[in-house]
C-alpha cells in the first residue's frame, strides 16, 4: 500500500511500489486527462505538477512519491492555467488533443518562471513535450497570448 | 453522388427518449437520462427540448476537425446557433452512416469527410428546418413561406416567436418533404466563418475529453500481448511461469497473434511481458535486412513493371534527347506513431454479443473483423466511437488489427472479464503497418528547346495492400500516373514487392513519396534549362489552372522574386492530391556550422468551398509539420527481420524548436469542397529538398535528410 496526494486528496494504492505515478493516476484513481504516449520520458503527454513542478509521471515509481502534493490537468486551476487554457482555446490549439494536458501542464510551468517567455525560451522549455498533430506554431502563439493576459 | 439510403426512409422523423451514455466523475462508463426529451428529425439530427441540437457525426475525430465540420454543414441549413450544437459519433450502421465514397462501407479516410458528407448534411440541415417551419406554420395558423428562421429561433411578422426546441415534438411527427432548397452559397454565415470555435477545444484543453484509452469498465481486465519480433513469425513454445508471479497479473493465453497477458492495470501487463519467455519460429518470417531488402528493390528497378501510364515513345525519346539525367530515389518505411498508442476496448458476451470503445476509423472493417473472430452477426458488434488520438492512416486498416486483437482475447478468456488492449510505444513503432519503403528511378530529359521531353519512372515497393506481382499497385503511382506537367512521351510503371511485413496508407498515400521525386525532378529539370523553378512549372501547367493558380498564389504571398538573407534558400513544390491543391513556398538558412534550419513555410491552398477556414489552415499547419519531421529524421529500418527503432528517441518527432512559422493562403473558391486532412504534407518535403539544395548545391534523393548528410541546427 502505497499513499498519494493528488489534487488535494490522499488516496491509498495497493500497487507494487515500481508502478509509475502515471498509471496509478489512470488506471487506479481514474483520472485520465493525464495520457500515456511513450512511457520513456519522450514525450511529455504524462507531465503532471510535483509540487508545482512539471514532471514526466511515467517516470515517477510510486514508492518515490511521498508526501509530494500532485496536480492533474483536471485540478489545473489558478491565474496562469486559467490565462493558458483560455489562450488555447482562443487560439484553437487542439487537434486530436492527445498531448494537450501535458503541453498545458508544461506550459503553466514556463510562465510561473518566465512572464514573458520569447520564442526561443517556449522552444527550449517546451521541446520535451511532442505533439504528433504538429500543434506547435499554435502552442507559441497562445502561450505568447496567455502571457499577455497575465501581464494585462 | 450516390447514396445507398432511400432518403424517405432515413428522413422518417421518430421520437427517442434520450439516453446517453457518458462517463461519470470516477472515470466509469455510466449510463444516464438526459431529462430534456430528445426528438429524432432524420440519422443526423435530434433536437432536444432544451433546444440544444444533435448534430450525429458519421466520422471519427482524430483531430481533423471533422466533428466541427458536420456540424457547421447541419447547422447551416438548419439555421441554428452555433452554441446549441452537440456532436455525437454515429453508431456502426452502414445503411445510415455509409462513406458516400466507399460504397456501402462506413469509415473515414482519403481526406472525404466533408466531401462525400456536404451535400447529404445539408439536405438533412435544410429538410429538418423545413418540418419546423411546417410545424409551426400550423400552430400559429400562418403560411410557411412567411416563417423565419434565425440562430434556432422561428418567427413570424406577427410577433409570434419559437426556439427550436419548442416545436421539435410537433416538427417530428410531420413526413419529410422530398426536395427542400439548399441555401446560396453567398447566404451562407456558419460555413465559411473562420471565428467558428472547434467543438472539440473545450474538452481537449481541461482533460475530459474521452479517448478509448480513457474508457474503464467495471471488472475490466488489462492487456498487452507479445508478438512475434519479426513479421511472419509465430510462437513454438512459451513459459509464462515468472508472467504469472508478478503481482497483479490474472491469466497468461496463446492467441492468433502472439501471447496476451491479462492483467489488474497496464504496468502489471507490462512487466508481465516483460517476464516472459517465449520461443519463436521464424521459418516464415521476413528475416532480412534492410540493405538486402534495397539490393532486392535495386534489382527490380531495372526490370519492367506493371505499367501505369504510358503515353508516346519515352525510348526514342531518351535516344534524341538534348540534356538528360537518371535519378534515383529512396524513401523508407514510416511508422505512423500517432500520439495515442493503439488500443480498444471490448466486452463480449458469448453467444450474445460484443461491444466496443475504440478511436474508430472504420466502424464497418471493426464489426467485420471483429464478428468473424467472436462467430458473431455484424450487427452484434456495437461500435462505439471515442475521439482517437491520431491516427495519419493507422487507424483505418481492413485487418482491423487491433480490434481484431482485442476480440482475440476477450475470446480467449471467453467473455469472463471486459478486455482494454494496449499496444505499447515500442509496440506501435515495431508493430508494422507501415507507409512501404520504396524505391523509384526516374529518367528525365530537355529537347533542345530546354522543354522536357520525356518522362520515365518506375517505382518499387511492398504494396499498400497484398496484391499479386502482376497487379498494379494504384496507390503507389498516385501522384505520378497522372502526372501533371505536359510533357510528350511518359511512362510510369510500377514493381510489388512480396514481403510479410505489413503495410498501410500513412497520411496521403502514394502522394508522400510521389509528390517527393516528381517534384525534385520537376526542380531538377528548370535548373538544366536554366529557368526560374515557378515560370518552368507554370508553363508545363497550362492544362491544370487550380494548380498553376495555387502555385502563382504561393509565390505571391511568399515574395519569390524578392531577395532573402545570406546563407537562406527558398524552395517550391506544388501537388494535387485528394482533388485538393497546394504549393509550398520553403525557406531555410545555413548556419556557419553547415546546419539547416527550416524558417519558413507559405502555403496556398485550393480546396473547393472552405467549409472551416480555420481548421483548414490548422491541417496545412499539421500536414507540413508531421511531413517536415518525417524527412528530416524519420526511418524504420530492419535489421535481420527486426525492427531497428523501439520508442521516440530512435523515432524522433518534429519537436517545438524544428517548427517554421506557418502562413497559410485559401484560395476563394466556389467549387465543391474536397479534403485537408492529408494534401498539406505532399509538397512539403520536396520543397524543402528544393530550399536545401539552393544553400548546399547538393540534391539529397534518398531521404530522410538527417540520415543522408544533411545535419538541421
Ligand atoms: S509517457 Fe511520459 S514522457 Fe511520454
Ligand atoms: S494535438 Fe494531437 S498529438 Fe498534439
Amino acid at each position: 500500500m502505497y499513499q498519494v496526494t493528488v489534487n488535494g486528496k490522499k488516496h491509498q494504492v495497493d500497487v507494487d511500489g515500481d508502478t509509475p505515478l502515471l498509471w496509478v493516476i489512470r488506471d487506479e484513481l481514474n483520472l485520465t486527462g493525464t495520457k500515456f504516449g511513450c512511457g520513456v520520458s519522450a514525450c511529455g503527454a504524462c507531465t503532471v505538477m510535483v509540487d508545482g513542478q512539471p514532471q514526466r509521471s511515467c517516470q515517477m515509481p510510486v514508492k518515490g512519491v511521498g508526501n509530494a502534493s500532485i496536480t492533474t490537468i483536471e485540478a489545473a486551476t489558478g491565474k496562469i492555467a486559467h490565462a493558458v487554457q483560455t489562450a488555447w482555446r482562443e487560439k484553437e490549439v487542439v487537434q486530436c488533443g492527445y498531448c494537450q494536458s501535458g503541453q498545458i501542464m508544461q506550459a503553466i510551468g514556463l510562465l510561473q518562471e518566465n512572464k514573458t517567455p520569447t520564442d526561443q525560451d517556449i522552444d527550449a522549455y517546451m521541446s520535451g513535450n511532442a505533439c504528433r498533430c504538429a500543434t506547435y506554431h499554435r502552442i507559441r502563439a497562445a502561450i505568447h497570448v496567455a502571457a499577455q493576459k497575465l501581464e494585462a | 453522388m450516390t447514396s445507398n439510403t432511400s432518403r424517405r426512409h432515413f428522413l422518417k422523423g421518430s421520437a427517442a427518449v434520450a439516453l446517453i451514455v457518458g462517463f461519470g466523475a470516477g472515470g466509469l462508463l455510466e449510463a444516464r437520462a438526459n431529462s430534456a426529451a430528445e426528438k429524432s428529425f432524420n440519422p443526423f439530427i435530434k433536437i432536444r427540448s432544451d433546444n440544444k441540437i444533435i448534430a450525429v457525426v458519421k466520422h471519427f475525430e482524430m483531430g481533423q476537425g471533422t466533428s466541427t465540420g458536420l456540424t457547421t454543414i447541419l447547422a447551416e441549413e438548419l439555421d441554428a446557433d452555433w452554441d446549441d450544437m452537440i456532436v455525437e459519433f454515429a453508431p456502426a450502421d452502414r445503411k445510415n452512416y455509409a462513406n458516400l465514397f466507399w460504397g456501402g462501407s462506413q469509415g473515414t479516410g482519403g481526406s472525404s469527410s466533408i466531401a462525400n458528407s456536404f451535400t447529404q448534411y445539408r439536405k438533412a440541415g435544410a429538410a429538418a428546418r423545413d418540418m419546423l417551419i411546417r410545424a409551426a406554420a400550423g400552430e400559429w395558423h400562418v403560411p410557411a413561406s412567411e416563417i423565419k428562421t434565425s440562430k434556432g429561433v422561428l418567427s413570424h411578422a406577427s410577433g409570434k416567436t419559437a426556439r427550436y426546441g419548442d416545436m421539435a415534438a410537433a416538427a417530428a411527427k410531420l413526413n419529410p418533404a422530398e426536395d427542400v432548397a439548399l441555401k446560396k452559397p453567398q447566404d451562407f454565415t456558419l460555413i465559411g466563418n473562420a471565428t467558428l470555435p472547434r467543438k472539440d477545444s473545450a474538452s481537449k484543453t481541461d482533460g475530459s475529453a474521452i479517448f478509448a484509452m480513457d474508457v474503464k469498465l467495471p471488472d475490466m481486465l488489462y492487456v498487452v500481448v507479445a508478438r512475434p519480433p519479426r513479421f511472419g513469425g509465430k510462437v513454438k513454445s512459451y513459459t509464462d511461469k515468472a508472467t504469472r508471479a508478478v503481482r497483479g497479473v490474472v491469466d497468461v493465453r496463446q492467441i492468433p497473434r502472439g501471447i496476451a497477458v491479462y492483467a489488474k492495470n497496464t504496468w502489471a501487463a507490462i512487466k508481465g511481458r516483460e517476464a516472459l519467455e517465449v520461443d519463436w519460429d521464424f521459418m516464415e518470417a521476413e528475416n532480412k535486412s534492410t540493405a538486402e531488402m534495397e539490393a532486392h528493390y535495386t534489382d527490380l528497378l531495372t526490370k519492367p513493371g506493371n505499367i501505369a501510364k504510358e503515353e508516346g515513345d519515352v525510348d526514342k525519346a531518351w535516344d534524341s534527347a538534348a540534356k538528360k539525367i537518371s535519378l534515383n530515389f529512396n524513401f523508407p518505411f514510416l511508422a505512423h506513431a500517432p500520439m495515442e498508442p493503439q488500443n480498444c476496448v471490448i466486452r463480449y458476451e458469448p453467444g450474445k454479443g460484443a461491444e466496443i470503445w475504440d478511436g474508430c476509423q472504420s466502424p464497418s472493417m471493426t464489426q467485420d473483423v471483429v464478428s468473424k473472430i467472436l462467430g458473431l452477426e455484424v450487427d452484434a458488434v456495437k461500435v462505439n466511437t471515442t475521439y482517437a488520438g491520431g491516427s495519419f492512416g493507422r487507424r483505418a486498416n481492413f485487418t482491423a488489427d487491433y480490434g481484431g486483437e482485442a476480440a482475440m482475447a476477450a475470446l480467449a478468456i471467453e467473455g469472463r472479464h471486459p478486455v482494454k488492449l494496449i499496444w505499447t510505444r515500442e509496440d506501435d513503432l515495431k508493430g508494422g503497418y507501415y507507409r512501404p519503403m520504396h524505391l523509384e528511378r526516374v529518367e528525365v530529359a530537355l529537347d533542345d528547346n530546354n522543354a522536357p521531353s520525356l518522362w520515365r519512372h518506375r517505382i518499387t515497393g511492398i504494396p499498400f495492400f497484398p496484391l499479386p506481382a502482376d497487379k498494379l499497385d494504384r496507390s503507389a503511382v498516385e501522384g505520378v500516373s497522372n502526372l501533371p506537367y505536359a510533357i510528350p512521351n511518359i511512362k510510369v510503371d510500377q514493381h510489388n514487392v512480396k514481403s510479410p511485413i505489413s503495410t498501410l496508407w500513412w497520411r496521403s498515400v502514394g502522394h508522400t513519396h510521389t509528390a517527393f521525386s516528381k517534384e525534385v525532378t520537376i526542380d531538377i529539370l528548370a535548373e538544366m534549362a536554366g529557368a526560374d523553378p515557378v515560370a518552368f512549372r507554370l508553363n508545363l501547367l497550362k492544362d491544370h489552372p487550380r494548380q498553376a493558380g495555387v502555385l502563382k498564389l504561393v509565390a505571391e504571398k511568399a515574395g519569390w522574386d524578392t531577395p532573402l538573407p545570406d546563407g537562406w534558400g527558398r524552395g517550391v513544390a506544388v501537388h494535387e492530391s485528394f482533388n485538393s491543391f497546394v504549393a509550398q513556398v520553403v525557406e531555410v538558412s545555413r548556419n556557419k556550422a553547415g546546419a539547416i534550419k527550416v524558417e519558413r513555410v507559405v502555403c496556398a491552398v485550393d480546396c473547393g468551398i472552405a467549409v472551416n477556414p480555420d481548421v483548414i489552415t490548422a491541417q496545412m499547419e499539421g500536414g507540413i509539420g508531421y511531413g517536415l519531421g518525417t524527412v528530416m529524421r524519420n526511418r524504420i529500418t530492419f535489421d535481420q527481420g527486426e525492427v531497428v527503432q523501439d520508442n521516440f528517441p530512435d523515432y524522433e518527432p518534429l519537436r517545438m524548436s524544428d517548427m517554421p512559422k506557418v502562413e497559410v493562403h485559401i484560395m476563394p473558391s466556389m467549387e465543391k469542397p474536397t479534403g485537408v486532412g492529408e494534401p498539406g504534407l505532399p509538397p512539403c518535403a520536396p520543397a524543402l529538398g528544393n530550399a536545401i539544395f539552393q544553400v548546399t548545391g547538393e540534391r539529397i534523393t534518398v531521404l530522410p535528410f538527417g540520415e543522408n548528410g544533411i545535419k538541421f541546427a
